[in-house]
């Protein structure tokens, strides 16, 4: 491939490109861990599901703290977007607000659904006792690992904006970041309902 | 588009690449991240798996063939007191032992050590690729198996030995640490170490997809890959959307053999004091883990028949019999994979109903299987037929894997599998369908690719005495253990003295535990040759077996980057084979149309004007690679 591109004159570059590619590799790859993820939280939710129907199950009421961290999480989505926006239109600064934005009202979600903890066992919700409980902890402590990835992605793009790395030209790892979290936003508003609906 | 920007970047790169700067000796082949370097570090952790696996299972054959026989002479191995005075194994050891055995061989050897070898090893020689599409990320799948190998080894010396239980760790005995030796620090170890293992699996998987996705050469469409690459590729598929499921499964054991919860655990009495959890169900274990355990087993055949057809077609001078219905049957076989799972706890107490669904589901699996047995056999059908000992291996899996399927149909009854479960009938089964079949596979690929990973050939006749001694030894081994399960014999027991009618059965326990041992040794003849090949063998030639896909292309020993110069263009399918009117019986898949007008069919006439297309293919600029 590289051979293919090096006998290639330059100027050649600006020809229509015959495509046998479609996809960058590197977001291919964040494709597949997606899919991963998904079949993760697939089997978590049908092994509820099969539990659940199996009867001896304790409802609870879930903490209305959920519903502002949900919220939290989806205007985070929104500042990822204009990430990603002004990295296509080259513009730095907005970019770098952007990106740290996203990752405040991310860090701000992970507290959030940890003061909700807090509320779940004031109720006498705990981690050990009726499996209804234990599954709502591992779901959202899972999805809360998964985010941490996710805000780990965030620091790299930062750093590589602060460095002035990201440009118009070059938006793959912006593009990464944000099919990433706009996936872990997703996923949470899967797992929010299913959870709230299947109590 | 981002074209532009890009080829100043690229260029650079390229420089980067052919640069042939001296690599530091570790960076070489420690933590490589070439391909063919991770491919040979997975082949030997692999063989070295093998070996203890083997080792545990001679060490509990010898129980069951000869029950309270001495063994105290491995207690320097295995440790003082897991054999009392007398020497007599100790039964809670014993468990222990086939459960390292069934891990190490279905996870380590057949999982790891098969598919991190040969995709590896393959995919990038036969698409035609420089390497993986992430060497990083291929490195770091390598590490993570040897991390999770360091945990579970460590676990075989642990102070209450390794996990017991079995390989499928139901619960609730290994939930409970109090239940049993085997079920304390070895099985926290086990969890662990899989864990680690599912993403090392996950990370390999990935890279494997993405670069048959995205790297392929110039004119290698979809229709002209190999089969083993295809096999590959399914393979991966699985791997990503199974392993995730045993992972939830293994997280939520370790939830409840740790922090107390109850997900697997309900009424549970030890010493007659109640246990506090409540509401569990231990069935929900067995749904997570069969829906990877069943796809697991194709996980593991998969890459095996992939490389089968390979051999067997270059080895038969023929094209494959019914490319594409091998494709779509291993298609057929990975979708019903996924909707068979419960063919494994027919004896749970399931809705009889839903028992017929499952029933039904696994027994549709024949069809596909046979699919691709009757298109091996039609394939050497009238061949010119080439017996080099990887010829022998595969055809030894195509035995293997007709005489274990029968019985698999035989299982798949719901009502036959009241008396059968739980069986040695179903251990004949698996290890002749999974377990040699897959065994096999990866002893053919080692020996077919051999040429192609250290440049030198391994000894033929040696081969030949490894491939009859063992294949002999195997069935001996297996076939009578068919007669054992039908007449009742449980699985995983220590011992059978105990009953009547288990007595007079003794004699097919021990002729199996004898050829065990002989087939162990022919396998350390396998090693010596191996081993003795890679410095002292013949040299090897480019092309040893006359074959037409892509890696032969290579030099002897191909270096960083494959092929020295430009990747080689593919015109044709890798099976032409002995093709009416060729000079040669081969026709590798590099050589276009137009250079071969005396062997061309009329519609291969037709793409010689796509030619000039496929060589013109420029791949896009704004793909970093
Ligand atoms: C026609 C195809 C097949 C059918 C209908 C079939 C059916 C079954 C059934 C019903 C069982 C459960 C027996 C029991 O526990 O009572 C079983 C066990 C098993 N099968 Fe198959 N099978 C087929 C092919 C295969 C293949 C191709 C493989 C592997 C490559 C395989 C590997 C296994 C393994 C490993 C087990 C035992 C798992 C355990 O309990 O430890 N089978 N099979
Ligand atoms: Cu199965």
């Amino acid at each position: 491939m590289r051979q293919n591109e090096l006998k290639m004159p330059i100027n050649k570059l600006s020809e229509e490109p015959k495509q046998v590619l479609t996809v960058n590799k590197w977001k291919f790859m964040v494709w597949l861990f997606i899919i991963t993820i998904i079949m993760l939280f697939a089997s978590q939710t049908s092994a509820y599901l099969v539990r659940r129907a199996e009867g001896n199950w304790v409802e609870f009421d879930i903490p209305q703290i959920f519903w502002f961290s949900t919220i939290v999480l989806l205007i985070s989505s929104v500042s990822m977007h204009f990430s990603l926006q002004s990295a296509k239109k080259n513009n730095q600064s907005m970019l770098k607000m952007a990106v740290a934005i996203t990752f405040a009202f991310g860090i701000a979600f992970l507290v959030m659904q940890y003061l909700g903890w807090q509320n779940l066992q004031q109720q006498g919700v705990f981690l050990k006792g009726n499996p209804s409980g234990s599954f709502f902890y591992v779901f959202t402590g899972l999805h809360m690992a998964h985010l941490l990835i996710g805000l780990g992605i965030l620091i790299a793009t930062f750093i590589m904006a602060f460095r002035m790395k990201i440009n118009s030209k070059n938006t793959l790892l912006v593009e990464v970041c944000a099919t990433a979290w706009h996936f872990l936003d997703l996923l949470w508003v899967y797992l929010f309902v299913f959870l709230l609906y299947f109590r | 588009m981002a074209a532009a920007a890009h080829a100043d970047v690229h260029a650079n790169e390229h420089d980067h690449a052919h640069e042939h700067h001296e690599q530091s000796f570790i960076r070489k082949y420690i933590f490589s991240e070439d391909h063919k370097v991770i491919a040979k570090q997975y082949l030997i952790s692999g063989i070295i798996w093998a070996l203890i696996g083997g080792f545990l299972s001679l060490v509990f054959r010898l129980q069951l063939g000869y029950p309270g026989i001495d063994l105290g002479w491995l207690k320097p191995i295995l440790g003082e007191r897991w054999f009392d005075d007398t020497g007599k194994l100790d039964p809670n050891y014993y468990i222990a032992l086939v459960t390292m055995h069934g891990t190490i061989m279905v996870f380590f050897v057949l999982t790891a050590g098969l598919s991190g070898t040969f995709s590896n090893f393959l995919i990038p020689l036969q698409v035609g690729a420089r390497d993986m599409a992430s060497g990083f990320i291929n490195m770091l799948s390598y590490w993570f198996f040897f991390l999770s190998s360091v945990i579970m080894f460590s676990s075989l010396f642990v102070h209450d030995g390794p996990a017991g239980g079995g390989w499928v760790i139901y619960p609730p005995l290994s939930a409970l640490p109090d239940a049993a030796p085997g079920s304390a620090t070895g099985m926290t170890l086990w969890l662990i170490s899989m864990a680690i293992f599912i993403v090392s699996s996950l990370l390999g998987s990935v890279n494997y997809v993405t670069t048959v996705i995205n790297l392929r050469t110039r004119g290698m469409t979809f229709d002209k890959m190999p089969l083993t690459i295809w096999a590959f590729t399914f393979t991966a598929i699985l791997g990503i959307l199974s392993f995730p499921v045993l992972f939830s499964a293994a997280l939520l054991l370790i939830f409840d053999r740790s922090f107390g919860t109850s997900f697997y655990l309900s009424d549970i009495y030890i010493n007659g004091q109640a246990l506090p959890n409540q509401g569990g169900s231990p069935i929900l274990f067995q749904h997570l883990f069969w829906f990877l355990g069943h796809p697991e087993v194709y996980i593991v055949i998969l890459p095996a028949l992939g490389m089968t057809s390979e051999i067997i077609a270059t080895n038969s001078r023929k094209p494959i019999f019914g490319y594409r219905a091998m494709i779509f049957s291993m298609l057929g076989i990975m979708f019903l994979a996924f909707i068979v799972w419960a063919h494994h706890m027919f004896m749970t107490g399931m809705n009889p109903f839903l028992g017929s669904v499952f029933m039904l589901l696994t027994l549709i699996i024949a069809v596909p299987s046979a699919v691709k047995a009757f298109n091996y056999i039609t394939t050497m059908w009238r061949g010119n037929i080439v017996f080099t000992p990887a010829m022998l291996f595969s055809i030894g899996l195509v035995s293997f894997f007709v005489s274990g399927g029968v019985t698999g149909i035989i299982l798949g009854n719901s009502a036959l599998d009241i008396q059968l479960h739980d069986t040695y009938f179903v251990v004949a089964h698996f290890h002749l369908v999974m377990g040699s079949a897959a065994f096999f596979g990866m002893v053919a690929g080692v020996y077919h690719w051999f040429p192609k990973m250290f440049g030198r050939m391994m000894n033929a006749t040696l081969g030949y005495i490894h491939f009859w001694v063992t294949i002999a030894g195997v069935y001996v081994v297996f076939f009578p253990q068919h007669y054992l399960g039908i007449a009742g014999f449980p699985r995983r027991y220590y011992a059978y003295t105990g009953f009547d009618f288990t007595n007079k059965y003794q004699d097919l326990a021990e002729l199996s535990t004898i050829a065990a041992i002989v087939v162990f040794a022919a396998n350390i003849i396998f090693l010596f040759n191996f081993f003795y090949s890679i410095f002292w063998g013949k040299k090897a030639t480019a092309n040893p077996w006359r074959s037409n896909t892509l890696e032969w292309t290579t030099p002897v020993e191909p270096g960083h980057g494959n092929w020295p110069g430009e990747i080689p263009v593919v015109y044709r399918w890798p099976y032409d084979y002995s093709k009416p009117g060729a000079a040669e019986d081969f026709i590798p898949q590099h050589i276009p149309f137009s250079a071969t007008p005396e062997s061309n069919l009329e519609e291969e006439n037709e793409q010689i004007k796509e030619e000039r297309e496929i060589e013109g293919i420029q791949f896009n600029h704004s793909i970093p690679d």
